[in-house]
């Protein structure tokens, strides 16, 4: 069904993002105002949608043809179902939140207008992206995140440190794209057509050959991999915590980063063609969420544990699409989207009113300086713990569910390993989470000058995040998987399993809280003595496994070596000869004719007769 | 030989002069005459032919040729004047900056 509001679900944003530029410049105090308006309305439009969908149905909205030629028809088509609905009710719902809280936090930056800007082009693109209807038109989306991540990463561009870490996010990310280039050229070869209602047919799925089948799925994930942060492209990611922090919240925890589960849930058909592919993306995701976990407990800088938290929650998403559970994943889309927004939204306030200190060594007993900030973090702890009833016990634990329902012949065997090495990562998950808490909000504080609360317009946005942190669990858990059964292949529906389940379940978080409180509070001694035991494994987690090194020397050190001998060998001798033995050629030549020109009226008359002579005796028809 | 070819003998002639003139000359006014006359010839011819075949269509040519003519020579007299203005000169070879 046509319908224009899903287009303007989309244009919305984007002339928001024009035109809050353009006044902003002017009268940079409306830019926020004009933005927030922006993706606020965008907002009501995919309620409005929403609301309107009923059963199978979809809208469909057709912008333009953009390219037709021969017999290839590329449109630009918009494509709103249930699987985009959840999507874009996270974008802009908790896009519009951060929006509101950006006034606050950006209130004295000069260069607001840019950067709201920027928020709502991604907005914009994060919308065509879940929105699109063919690859083709995803992948813009998918670029365009991309480019307002970079943007974004490096806002602060005077300081080399955050533009090349900008720079990190762009590159890696682009590793990715050419993964989601080499699937569509696959799938366009084999079925002909890149629509995904078309492509997730079974019939047409059955034409891609099945070595096809396997490349076509490991090139997604690897597109995944670079979007969603998962192994080997996920070091951008901690290194995107230059940017300002309602960026972390919106596109590194929220948002972009779950565009790789949304890729994947989209086109789940095409992962399930050769069951490697699942198995691959469950080790994957498995060792990301692991590695990520170790490396988030010795971090010191509130926004990298965050991130690093990230990192391996969008693990256990991929966890749940590794077994083919993918509304277990967008489940967890949905509630870490709450929770992790919140947290950073929180870690924003806390770094706003502690003067721009970062560091949890310099914080503490920000709970008596900072209450409401306290109460939204805390809540958003508690639920990215896993703790029932919060909102992220419902989706942690479905995935923990899910996974002991894996029917994969590559993982026969080590699913139940799997699904205890998930539960230790959600302990750790707990433990660390809780260290943070602790390091920021109890205790004394250790930094200088005096901590304050931040602006109302801060503290509004979180709470409600942390209201949807509380309930969003409760509200959501019964339906979502049979909402989502239409676009996605069905799931059993959670049960939650009464008062007796929310305890068991709790189990893991409620064992990383104790531990951390144990350790962090009661007995600190003990803490040390077990980090000195552990030097170590302290050692490997605080420099993150020695990735960066690692990547440097198998990726970078390579390509460097090659690029050199090329520089050297191909472009010194061959190009260089070639070009030179082609221009001497032609120099040759050159002075060799230019003898003609004499400057002489007299020669060029002579010419001119001798070529009117010539002329005249070969086409004149009278010898 | 009848009155009308030694016209067109006439016309021959004097377009050859002015070919050669237009060799041999280096002064810039001079090779003006010489293009001048060379039209002039053609113009004669044009007319010739004109009285030979018995209709008018030479003769119109001829004031095409003279239109030109007149243009041609107010842009070549233009472009005499600068070349004199920034050489000092109107002898061909003295302007002959772009040869190679």
């Amino acid at each position: 069904m046509e319908d224009t509001r899903v287009a303007l679900v989309v244009l919305i944003p984007l002339l928001g993002s024009i035109v809050s530029y353009a006044l902003g410049r002017a009268a940079p105090k409306v830019a926020g105002a004009l933005a927030t308006a922006a993706v606020a309305t965008a907002f009501y439009f995919v309620v409005s949608l929403w609301q309107a969908l009923e059963g199978g149905q979809s809208f469909t909205f057709t912008l333009s043809s953009w390219l037709s030629f021969a017999d290839v028809r590329l449109p630009l088509e918009l494509y709103f179902d249930k699987l985009s609905a959840v999507m874009c009710l996270v974008v802009t719902g908790v896009g519009s939140l951060i929006h509101l809280y950006s006034i606050g936090y950006m209130a004295e930056d000069e260069s607001r207008p840019r950067f709201f800007s920027y928020l709502n082009l991604f907005i914009a693109s994060m919308l065509i992206l879940v929105l699109g209807k063919s690859l083709p038109v995803i992948f813009i989306g998918w670029e365009g995140v991309g480019l307002c991540s970079y943007l974004l990463i490096g806002f602060w561009y005077t300081n080399p440190d955050f533009a090349s870490a900008g720079r990190k996010a762009f590159v890696m990310n682009r590793i990715g794209d050419l993964g989601f280039l080499v699937a569509m050229a696959i799938l366009y070869h084999s079925c002909g057509s890149l629509d995904i209602t078309v492509l997730n047919r079974p019939e047409v799925l059955a034409r891609v050959p099945s070595e096809m089948g396997l490349i076509a799925g490991i090139a997604l994930f690897l597109a995944a991999t670079g979007k969603s942060a998962q192994l080997p492209l996920f070091t951008w990611l901690p290194d995107a915590m230059a940017g300002p922090t309602p960026v972390s919240a919106l596109i590194h925890a929220a948002t972009m980063v779950t565009a790789g589960i949304y890729l994947m849930a989209r086109m789940f058909g095409v992962i399930e063609l050769d069951p490697l592919v699942p198995a691959i993306i469950l080790w994957t995701a498995f060792a990301t969420s692991a590695i990520a976990a170790l490396i988030a407990i010795s971090q010191n800088d509130i926004k990298k544990v965050l991130a690093y938290s990230t990192v391996s929650q969008l693990g256990f998403m991929f966890l749940a699409v590794g077994v083919g559970a993918y509304s277990v994943a967008l489940f967890h889309v949905v509630t870490h989207a709450f929770f992790k927004a919140c947290l950073f939204m929180s870690a924003g306030s806390v770094i706003h009113g502690c003067h721009h200190e970062q560091d949890m060594r310099r914080m503490g007993g920000l709970a008596r300086s900072m209450p409401l900030t306290c109460l939204s973090y805390g809540a958003a702890t508690l639920a990215i713990a896993g703790i029932a009833p919060f909102a992220g016990y419902f989706s942690k634990h479905a995935i923990l569910e899910s996974l002991a329902h894996a029917h994969n012949p590559y993982l026969h065997g080590y699913s139940e390993l799997i699904g205890l090495g998930a539960t230790a990562i959600a302990i750790c998950t707990a433990f660390y989470m809780t260290r943070s808490f602790i390091l920021t909000f109890l205790g004394s504080y250790r930094g200088e000058g005096h901590p304050h609360e931040a602006p109302m317009v801060m503290t509004a946005p979180v709470l409600v995040l942390a209201a949807l942190s509380v309930v969003g669990g409760v509200v959501l858990h019964h339906g979502f998987f049979t909402y989502l059964q239409g676009p996605l292949p069905p799931v059993a529906e959670h049960s939650g399993g009464g008062i007796v389940g929310y305890v068991l379940g709790s189990l893991p978080g409620l064992l990383g809280i104790a531990a951390a409180y144990a350790l962090f509070v009661i007995a600190p001694a003990v803490k040390d003595q077990i980090r000195n035991a552990l030097w170590v494994g302290e050692k490997l987690s605080s420099r993150k496994f020695y990735l960066d090194e690692v990547l440097g020397l198998l990726v970078i050190a390579p390509i460097r070596g090659l690029s050199g001998v090329v520089s050297r060998v191909l472009d010194q001798s061959v190009s260089i000869g070639t070009g030179n033995a082609i221009g001497g050629i032609s120099r040759a030549v050159g002075e060799l004719t230019c003898r003609v020109t004499t400057g002489q009226v007299s020669t060029y008359v002579l010419w001119m007769f001798a070529s009117a002579a010539l002329l005249l005796y070969c086409f004149l028809p009278v010898r | 030989m009848d009155p009308i070819s030694s016209y067109l003998g006439i016309s021959c002639l004097l377009f050859t002069i002015g070919g050669i003139g237009l060799c041999l000359r280096r002064n810039a006014i001079v090779l003006f005459m010489c293009v001048e006359m060379m039209l002039n010839a053609v113009n004669l011819a044009f007319v010739a032919f004109s009285k030979i075949h018995g209709n008018l269509d030479g003769q119109v040519a001829v004031f095409f040729v003279m239109v030109i003519a007149a243009a041609e020579s107010a842009i070549g007299l233009a472009i005499i004047l600068s070349v004199f203005r920034s050489v000092a000169s109107i002898e061909t070879t003295d302007a002959a900056e772009l040869k190679w």
